[in-house]
């Protein structure tokens, strides 16, 4: 649905609703009153449901069947200025190939690189179901103009990114210019064409859940695939509070308008144990239409060696060690 | 794709050293008893008989009672405070170390799902110890007077629903104020309370201190009306409160009663509706709702009745019902068969006054005692469902339009023990606080405790506070109450 027509910084950005929420984002002030009206988290209250969904025992088959799925989730991700395409060929091997000494083990989700190595993960995971995702948007602080930012993206997107992660601007949305963000989310969706759109919140600098909830809502209504927590790049990032409010806010996205958006964390996930545990969180919260690759991703990078690790005691009764896992 | 399905991860039933059985705890002995025979207790789980436990009969209590002054005049009543605190810390000490052997014990003799014995019972039982332990030598500075003095002897009751943390909410402040104690444990869930017995002479405790006697209501009567026995408390039904009251008028004893309740949690449509659901539940499904401060009417602001209902039969939908002892279970079983028929008879009058029930797709284990989660809507305050404490996982929903009518509708009740109010709007929560006439009242959250806070109610919820500094008022005496003078 096209709304209006409005200009940003030169860009001409033409929003778009899903239905019945086409009045919502007609102005900045509509914009500003739903978000403000959306209900309240009590931060005692999500701590304490998040700390609850963690004192789940999963065991035996469960735990197999849930490491498998994580490691169908994960986004092997390499964001360092130290990249080489060295690494991340490295890096695109062990997406493919996760366990080279069991190939019974799923596949990675994606690759997350910078957009001027997507090429080259392009080339190294051609024909694999392997999706190469690029940041872009001036990752990690956003801190450009919107043009710049779209040439960002038109360059991952025309190296052949399928997936693209952009940064929501924290600042316009800590002065409370929804509408901004808003616009520049639309644009981005735009320039991704048919690439999917992962927004990221960067919850660790806004700070309060209200605001986790209402950024979550702004993504998605302004076309957002995905909500993500994190760059990686700011602490805390992922938190299992967080990732309640974003579940909650997919949930009742989907109620709400039908369509069902998806949820990645990422930053600070190393253990398999937390993996599972957000896992339980998807499921009980989210719902388990969400345990699937298509609506649920976890950015990582050591993470997977410890899925492996784990999913090793689970086949042989014992723990294996560093050295039966890849490094790369 | 298959649904997650979790394994099952019991907790092992060896871990609570369960034995054949189990005799009473009278002058720092356990025995057999004069001869009142025994009963069986049962896990109401599966119906499979758990243990024998010896009956206190009128002569046992007789003992106890008299061990119990004993230990009073020659022990416990002189020793200075500082001392007195080194055996509760000790108490609390041994109960954080035998807390799995405790939590699995639990949840075999009462039904309650092994993560609430393991994360909320236990825990909170050693904190009343270390709680009033600490109190023990800092008494003329409680506000009860320049030289407050224990009572005596107590003559303690308690119930099945939370068995080890009722004894230690009873236990804690009396010992602590340097009184001795015999204490009844509920006749259905009588093991956690004398594995306690076991720890106070683990910690060397003297003999007659502590008692334990077990029995059904007959033992109770016995210890409650015993000559005797200087103070009794009580916790339980508003039926048996009545009439130990009636017992214990024209005596010198005195009294404190926690009763029953019919909480009301009010919703305001700028609730945190998410938190408020979760709100909800840990109201009234904690320990399948068999706890005196549930939150069992549901008052919701009509602006936002249908959002609230829907998100809350969605929760429900993801409880686990099941096992006790698996530490994914969110609703054990129910107690009792006697139970079990108090809420059926209930919930059949909620059909029949014209509510409407429902209750998430929940399939019910073949064998013991088991009642679904399961919502009354439509519910008028004329329903007995909205009057009458069902003690079980049944929620009964009301709306309101107003913050005045939220008022008049939740103290529309004999009882008054606990109120939940939820808002994200400050000034609301004090202007509702007041005016609601109930013990406890929770903003924004429900069914939380802590030892540092008095609990207890109004109207036919009792009399008397439990927790906190306030919790030693009703063991202590400025007046001469005892013959000795708190020399802590």
């Amino acid at each position: 649905m096209v709304l209006s027509a409005r200009t940003l910084d030169s860009v001409t950005v033409t929003a778009v609703a899903p239905t019945g929420y086409a009045d919502v984002v007609r102005d900045e002030a509509t914009l500003r009153r739903f978000l403000h009206g959306l209900p309240g988290v009590d931060q005692v209250g999500a701590e304490a449901r998040a700390a609850g969904l963690a004192t789940r025992s999963i065991k035996k088959a469960s735990k197999v069947w849930a490491l498998e799925l994580a490691i169908r989730c994960v986004d092997l991700t390499t964001l360092e200025g130290a990249d080489t395409p060295g690494k991340v060929r490295a890096l695109c091997a062990k997406a493919r190939r996760p366990d080279p000494g069991d190939p019974s083990t799923p596949q990675v989700a994606a690759v997350c690189i910078y957009p001027d190595l997507v090429g080259t993960a392009v080339a190294e995971l051609a024909g694999s179901p392997v999706a190469v995702a690029s940041v872009a948007t001036a990752f990690p602080s956003g801190r450009a103009s919107l043009r710049t930012k779209l040439a960002d993206v038109a360059d991952a997107v025309s190296a052949g990114a399928t997936e693209i992660d952009m940064v929501i601007d924290r600042g316009a949305f800590l002065c409370g210019q929804y509408g901004q963000v808003y616009d520049e989310i639309v644009a981005v969706k735009e320039a991704c064409g048919a690439a999917h759109l992962k927004v990221i919140l960067e919850t660790g600098e806004l700070s309060t859940l209200d605001n986790v909830r209402r950024a979550s809502w702004l993504a998605l209504l302004a076309g957002g695939d995905f909500v993500k927590t994190s760059t990686g790049k700011v602490s805390p990032a992922a938190t299992p509070p967080v990732a309640l409010v974003m579940l909650e806010a997919a949930r009742d996205f989907a109620l709400a308008t039908g369509h069902q958006r998806g949820v990645k964390l990422a930053g600070g996930i190393r253990a398999a144990k937390e993996a599972v545990r957000y896992l339980v969180m998807v499921h009980e919260v989210a719902g388990e239409d969400w345990l699937d690759p298509a609506l649920f991703r976890l950015g990582a990078s050591t993470l997977l060696n410890d899925l492996l690790l784990q999913r090793h005691k689970e086949r042989d009764g014992a723990y294996s060690g560093p050295d039966y896992v890849t490094l790369d | 794709m298959p649904t997650w399905e979790y394994a099952p991860a019991p907790e092992a039933r060896e871990t609570a050293r369960l034995r054949e059985s189990y005799g009473m705890f009278v002058d720092g002995e356990f025995t057999d008893g004069s001869g009142s025979g025994s009963l069986k207790t049962v896990n109401p789980a599966t119906e499979e008989v758990l243990a024998d436990v010896a009956v206190a009969g009128q002569a046992d209590v007789d003992t106890a009672v008299d061990a119990a002054r004993r230990a009073f005049d020659s022990v416990w009543g002189p020793m200075p405070g500082r001392e007195r605190a080194k055996y509760l810390f000790r108490i609390a000490r041994i109960v954080q170390e035998r807390s799995r052997e405790l939590a699995v014990l639990e949840s075999l003799d009462n039904g309650k799902p092994i993560k609430e014995s393991r994360d909320v019972d236990v825990p909170l039982a050693a904190a009343h110890f270390f709680y009033y332990a600490g109190w023990a030598d800092k008494l003329r500075y409680a506000g009860l007077g320049p030289d407050p003095r224990p009572l005596g002897v107590a003559g303690q009751v308690i119930p099945w629903n939370f068995p080890l943390l009722m004894a230690a909410w009873k236990l804690a402040p009396a010992l602590a104020a340097g009184n001795t104690c015999v204490l009844k444990p509920a006749e259905t869930t009588p093991l956690s309370a004398l594995v306690l017995a076991e720890i106070c002479r683990q910690a060397d405790l003297p003999p007659g201190v502590v008692n334990v006697l077990p029995g059904a209501g007959e033992t109770g009567a016995a210890v409650v009306s015993h000559p005797g026995v200087d103070k009794v408390a009580f916790t339980g039904s508003t039926e048996v409160g009545k009439q130990i009251q009636r017992m214990a008028a024209g005596t010198s004893k005195r009294l404190t009663l926690e009763l029953g309740g019919k909480a009301a949690n009010v919703i305001f449509d700028d609730a945190p509706l998410d938190q408020a659901v979760e709100g909800i539940v840990n109201g009234i499904f904690f320990n399948q709702g068999h706890v005196c401060c549930a939150g069992s009417r549901l008052l919701v602001q009509e602006s936002v009745y249908g959002e609230l209902l829907d998100k809350l039969k969605r929760r429900l939908g993801t409880l686990r019902l099941g096992d006790p002892l698996d530490k994914n279970t969110d609703i054990g079983a129910i107690n009792s068969a006697a139970q079990l028929a108090r809420i059926r008879e209930l919930s059949e009058a909620g059909d029949a006054e014209g509510a409407h029930r429902w209750s998430p797709d929940c399939p019910l284990p073949d064998r013991g005692f088991w009642f679904p989660p399961t919502v009354f809507t439509g519910v008028s305050q004329a329903h007995r469902i909205a009057r009458e404490e069902i003690f079980g996982p049944v929620l009964s929903v009301l709306t309101f339009r107003t913050p005045a009518e939220a008022v008049e509708k939740a103290n529309n009740t004999p009882y008054g023990l606990s109120a939940g109010i939820w808002t994200e709007k400050g000034s609301r929560i004090l202007w509702m606080a007041q005016r609601l006439r109930a013990g406890v009242i929770w903003a924004n959250t429900f069914n939380r405790f802590d030892p540092s806070s008095p609990f207890g109610g109004y109207k036919e919820s009792g009399f008397g506070r439990e927790g906190g500094r306030h919790g030693l008022a009703p063991y202590l005496a400025d007046d001469g109450g005892a013959t000795r003078s708190e020399n802590g």
